[in-house]
């Protein structure tokens, strides 16, 4: 899997530059405490290789890991109106929205990209915490539209990794309305007869859980993450007493039926392949269509071509 | 008795003196007060007028969480006959704070369903106070999937804080039973019309509330999330309500601008729980003029029209 970080190549679409090189090189996983040196953490896929924590890891990392040659295309997501309630609490929601936009380097909590992964066509879309916390407004909304339509439009399957403390409450009502909004492009994906799987990751709660993150074909998610509808801290507040270790945790789910696996960020990549093509009736994934891990070396190098398909 | 809220508290005062003054005479028959409690009334009168002529945000909220509003049991007797109760989500329970069931309207064979919060002690308990756990929903899934099928109307009526924030709720799923009560919504190729009714308390409201045309009361309100708990988020002080409440835009006449409400019904002189029977009667004039626009409509459209409404929703503002 490492292999891929090698092959990122200049996103031609992308109007925001990366995140620049956290000064610190070296990176202390909060779980275990051990030193990670960046380099190494984000060959990882921002897992710790002492302890297996998932770190938090941005949409942009995350599909050029995830698509082959780490090449993918922005799909346009229609810009909604901003700041529709002139909401102010203690600050201004437009400069909460400048705020995130500069320390993110994105224009809002969700990318949606099409590409190829183990040569397949998929659309992806993944939410993104660091951006308020990724919660869904109307642009989360209109992302999670553009994204069916899409599609639905290329006849591919949507692969959606969702991460959000809930719904964006500077956009009030209209928030809460992406719980429909969403629902019809779920439905949308459903008519077309087009698989939709879910990556639910650290945390996916509150309205995000209660529409597009429970409506999956398939429910993926990463260790360890928290998902829920009401959060810990209110549940033990409403009930009076302590919940018990792992509740509402990845696996506790699985157990209580909710979700279909839980697998690694490592793994997830082979695994979405395995599963789309089996659910677009394509033959397994060959191992030779992809191309060979290079040497540190050629990591600035141009993409390297598409090997043809091998049988 | 009346049941007085903290900003009605100059109103209590004065009737409160009315009263008094009225049990007096009884008393003492040769007391005249006659003038004098008729000057009061029509002082209580007009500052009662005055108080809800143009009421905060902050304000409606109480109003909409008054406990002697008409709750969703007092319209099914009223408006609908034949209420037939249908309970349980075959598969754990049966929650008692979503009713539901066949019952007609002006004659015709529908399918009501909405969150009850109870009216007094017992029954509130009994009601969870209108926070359904994911049986609620789960029955009300069954129950519009068969009007769907058996092409009966969906009538739902809502008032909820919200969804129940219980460990038993989370373990059984809460998330996917309102992600599938929405989606049923969708589905269903029947006239679907919701009256907010009281309170619309985030997820719990839209798991009933994705209709094709949603009504609300003229004091009731709709909201991600409540004003207590925005304020403790944004403000980090749950005090702040009345702030939060004020920004969220949760009222009728917001909603109405911004097409998420598609009518308000009045209330009466005073708010619904004034006059219970006249505000279960607009209700009803409602619901009926709602079904009528949705009529000669077929499966198709129907599905369509309500997706149509919440695709569009975000293109109305509000005016500054
Ligand atoms: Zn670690």
């Amino acid at each position: 899997m490492n292999w891929i970080t090698n092959y990122v190549r200049p996103r031609i679409n992308s109007i925001f530059s990366r995140r620049e090189m956290p000064e610190n090189l070296w990176h202390k996983c909060k779980e275990c405490g051990t030193m990670l040196f960046h380099r190494e953490l984000s060959d990882n896929l921002n897992v710790c290789t002492n302890c297996d924590h998932h770190m938090a890891i941005t949409p942009r990392e995350r599909f050029t890991a995830l698509f082959d040659g780490g090449v993918f295309t922005d799909v346009a997501v229609p810009e909604p109106k901003a700041d529709p309630l002139q909401f102010r609490d203690q600050k201004k929601y437009p400069d909460r929205m400048k705020a995130a936009q500069k320390a993110t380097g994105e224009k809002e909590a969700m990318l949606v990209a099409r590409g190829e992964i183990g040569r397949t066509p998929i659309i992806a879309a993944a939410q993104d915490f660091s951006f308020m916390g990724g919660s869904m407004g109307m642009y989360v909304g209109n992302a999670i539209i553009a994204a069916a339509q899409e599609a639905v439009r290329l006849k591919r399957p949507l692969i959606l990794f969702s991460a959000a403390g809930g719904a964006r409450m500077q956009e009030g009502i209209l928030s809460l309305m992406q719980m429909p909004r969403t629902t019809v492009a779920v439905e949308m994906l459903k008519e077309a007869g087009l698989p939709y799987i879910v990556v639910l990751t650290h945390p996916t709660t509150g309205g995000v859980t209660a529409s597009y993150a429970m409506l999956g074909d398939v429910h993926i998610s990463e260790p360890n993450a928290l998902i829920c509808f009401a959060g810990p801290r209110v549940i033990e507040q409403t009930i009076r007493e302590k919940l018990p270790e792992g509740f509402q945790r990845a696996e506790y789910l699985l157990d209580h039926g909710m979700l279909d696996r839980v697998t690694k960020r490592t793994e997830m990549r082979d695994e979405l392949i395995t599963i789309t093509r089996m659910l677009m009736n394509q033959p397994p994934a060959v191992r030779g269509d992809l191309p060979a891990p290079e040497p540190e070396a050629e990591a600035t190098k141009a993409p390297v071509e598409k090997a043809p398909a091998k049988k | 008795m009346t049941q007085y809220l903290d900003f009605e508290k100059p109103l209590a005062e004065i009737e409160g003196k009315a009263e008094e003054l009225r049990a007096l005479a009884r008393a003492n028959e040769e007391m005249d007060i006659a003038d004098e409690a008729a000057a009061l009334d029509a002082k209580a009168a007009v500052m009662l007028s005055d108080l809800y002529k143009d009421l905060t945000p902050w304000r409606k909220c109480q109003v909409a969480r008054h406990p002697d509003r008409p709750h969703c049991k007092d319209y099914i007797q009223t408006l609908f006959s034949e209420y037939t109760p249908l309970a349980g989500d075959r598969n754990f329970a049966d929650d008692h704070s979503v009713m539901g069931g066949l019952a007609r309207f002006n004659d015709q064979p529908v399918m009501v369903i909405g969150h009850e919060k109870g009216s007094d002690t017992k029954s509130r308990i009994e009601r969870n106070f209108g926070m359904a756990r994911p049986e609620g929903y789960r029955k009300a899934i069954r129950l519009m999937d068969m009007a769907g099928r058996f092409g009966l109307p969906v009538i739902t009526l809502v008032d909820t804080p919200g969804a129940y924030p219980g460990k038993g709720a989370e373990e059984r799923g809460q998330s996917e039973a309102i992600a599938r009560s929405t989606e049923m919504c969708l589905r269903i190729g029947v006239p679907l019309v919701s009256v907010i009714i009281g309170e619309g308390g985030s997820g719990g409201a839209v798991a009933f509330a994705t209709a094709n045309r949603v009504a609300m009361l003229e004091h009731s309100v709709y909201s991600v999330i409540s004003p207590e708990g925005c304020a403790s988020i944004l403000w980090k002080d749950a005090e702040k309500m009345r702030e939060a409440a004020e920004a969220l835009r949760l009222t009728a006449q917001d909603l109405h601008k911004l097409g998420v409400a598609d009518r308000i019904i009045s209330e009466p002189h005073g708010g619904a729980h004034r006059d219970r029977t006249a505000t279960i009667e607009g209700v009803g004039r409602a619901i009926g003029d709602m079904l009528k626009d949705l009529t000669g409509k077929d499966r198709d459209a129907l599905i369509k029209d309500r997706r149509q409404k919440f695709l569009d929703l975000g293109n109305k503002g509000l005016a500054a």
